[in-house]
């Protein structure tokens, strides 16, 4: 029995997210959704001390080359060279320092180095897409790639997902755990992907997308892509849970 | 507020060369030196049809003995064992099963000061959830879980899914299924 079990405990309730600005639960315009969702509401659970904390400790090594994703074998990879920055802050505004960021995605014609990836087109010796680095201080991150391509997928008659980085990350959190996904400016594909459309609030929709950021381009070198991820933040008080 | 945090979107079904190799996996959240009774725990993830979901990742964190977390937000005392992460993460395998190594929690604070019961909380990602499920995993047969608030919350006939339950004959193991839709369907936590 933890020591102040019997005790009154002081904890910071995170903030509940806005209405529509969340996918919801049942998505059925995503097949893969249908068989999975849970069909019951979910049951609110106030914040205790078990939702409040989270892993922040002792994620491992990281990698000398594991946010240079173009630099991670012998060769370097086909494809448009990018860096890829931002900042992860809380819905207070306030930087999240030292926070583990991971990213995955296809190379740049649109397959991924996985083994149920099929569709035809060409692996790229030289590039496997996984990627990990921590926030710094002031919460900001940073990583070259290449740009991924769109690739085709079984969902719909003729269904393309829009190039995209998956992102997953920690924050201070059980519950601030965020997995999504990183759109590219413009992308013609994005109307029509049911993922990007699951979520409702056009805003909240479009905060996913990526921008063209000249400051982060590298003469000569890469073009770059600014995307700051938002976690939800603490409550204003403290309360007795 | 100031700005709204970003949407989740579904981790697809191409995470594992970068969340779940061998390198960044987590199959035991104690190591041997952690003071603890010693759990094996078998998770199953299953579809509204009863088939193994193949492609799904869990993550799991968790009081140590004595209901402390490992983060620095925890007020109790007590220092934590160096050895005892109380964090995990695997993939499910082709049976939709994945098993993870860890120590039975202890209580862990609630509110109102009532002490909840040994509990981990859980986490499920897979292709098809745009949203990870958060639910938690008790061990059936614990008295706490009689008092536990968390518990009180969900119907009494729905609280059985929520019970890891011993393997006969097998000391120390259990199996926790997730079904994620249909009967006996997992209850799943709005946090």
């Amino acid at each position: 029995m933890g020591h102040l079990a019997n005790e009154r405990s002081i904890i910071t309730a995170y903030q509940r997210h806005p209405p529509g600005t969340q996918p919801p639960v049942s998505y059925p315009a995503y097949q893969s959704n249908i068989l999975r969702a849970p069909a019951q509401p979910l049951i609110f659970l106030p914040h205790t001390l078990s939702e409040v904390t989270g892993p922040v400790y002792g994620h491992g090594e990281i990698g000398e080359t594991d946010n240079d994703l173009t630099r991670q074998h012998a060769g370097e990879p086909i494809g448009e060279r990018i860096i890829v920055a931002g900042r992860v802050l809380d819905s207070n505004g306030r930087p999240i320092p030292h926070t583990l960021v991971e990213v995955w995605q296809a190379n740049s014609a649109g397959r991924y180095a996985h083994q149920r990836d099929q569709h035809p087109a060409p692996l790229d010796p030289n590039f496997t897409g996984a990627g990990r680095m921590l926030t710094d201080e002031n919460g900001s991150y940073r990583f070259t790639t290449i740009k991924p391509g769109p690739y085709p997928w079984f969902n719909h008659y003729n269904a393309w997902r829009p190039a995209h980085i998956h992102f997953s990350i920690f924050g201070r959190a059980f519950i601030t755990r965020l997995v999504t996904q990183m759109y590219f400016p413009g992308d013609p594909l994005c109307a029509y992907d049911p993922v990007f459309q699951s979520v409702p609030d056009e805003k909240a929709r479009y905060r996913m997308v990526s921008k063209f950021d000249l400051e982060t381009t590298q003469p000569q070198w890469a073009t770059g892509y600014k995307f700051d991820i938002v976690l939800r933040g603490p409550e204003a008080t403290p309360f007795e849970a | 507020m100031d700005a709204i945090p970003n949407a989740s979107q579904t981790v697809g079904p191409f995470f594992h060369f970068s969340l779940t190799t061998d390198a960044h996996s987590v199959k035991c959240l104690a190591g041997p030196e952690v003071p603890g009774e010693r759990v094996w725990l078998t998770c199953r993830v299953l579809d509204a049809e009863g088939a193994p979901v193949n492609d799904a990742m869990i993550e799991i964190w968790q009081a140590n003995a004595e209901g402390k977390y490992n983060h620095p937000d925890d007020p109790q005392a007590s220092a934590v064992n160096p050895a005892f992460k109380g964090f995990g993460r695997l993939e499910s395998g082709e049976d939709g099963r994945c098993e993870f190594e860890t120590i039975r929690p202890g209580c862990v604070p609630g509110p109102r000061s009532v002490p909840q019961a040994p509990h981990l909380n859980f986490a499920v990602f897979a292709r098809g959830l745009v949203k990870q499920l958060h639910t938690r995993v008790y061990f059936a047969g614990d008295a706490a879980n009689q008092q536990d608030p968390v518990l009180a919350l969900v119907p009494p006939q729905r609280r059985e899914t929520l019970l890891a339950q011993p393997e006969p004959g097998r000391p120390g193991h259990w199996r926790f299924d997730v079904q994620l839709q249909g009967e006996r369907e997992t209850v799943f936590f709005d946090v």
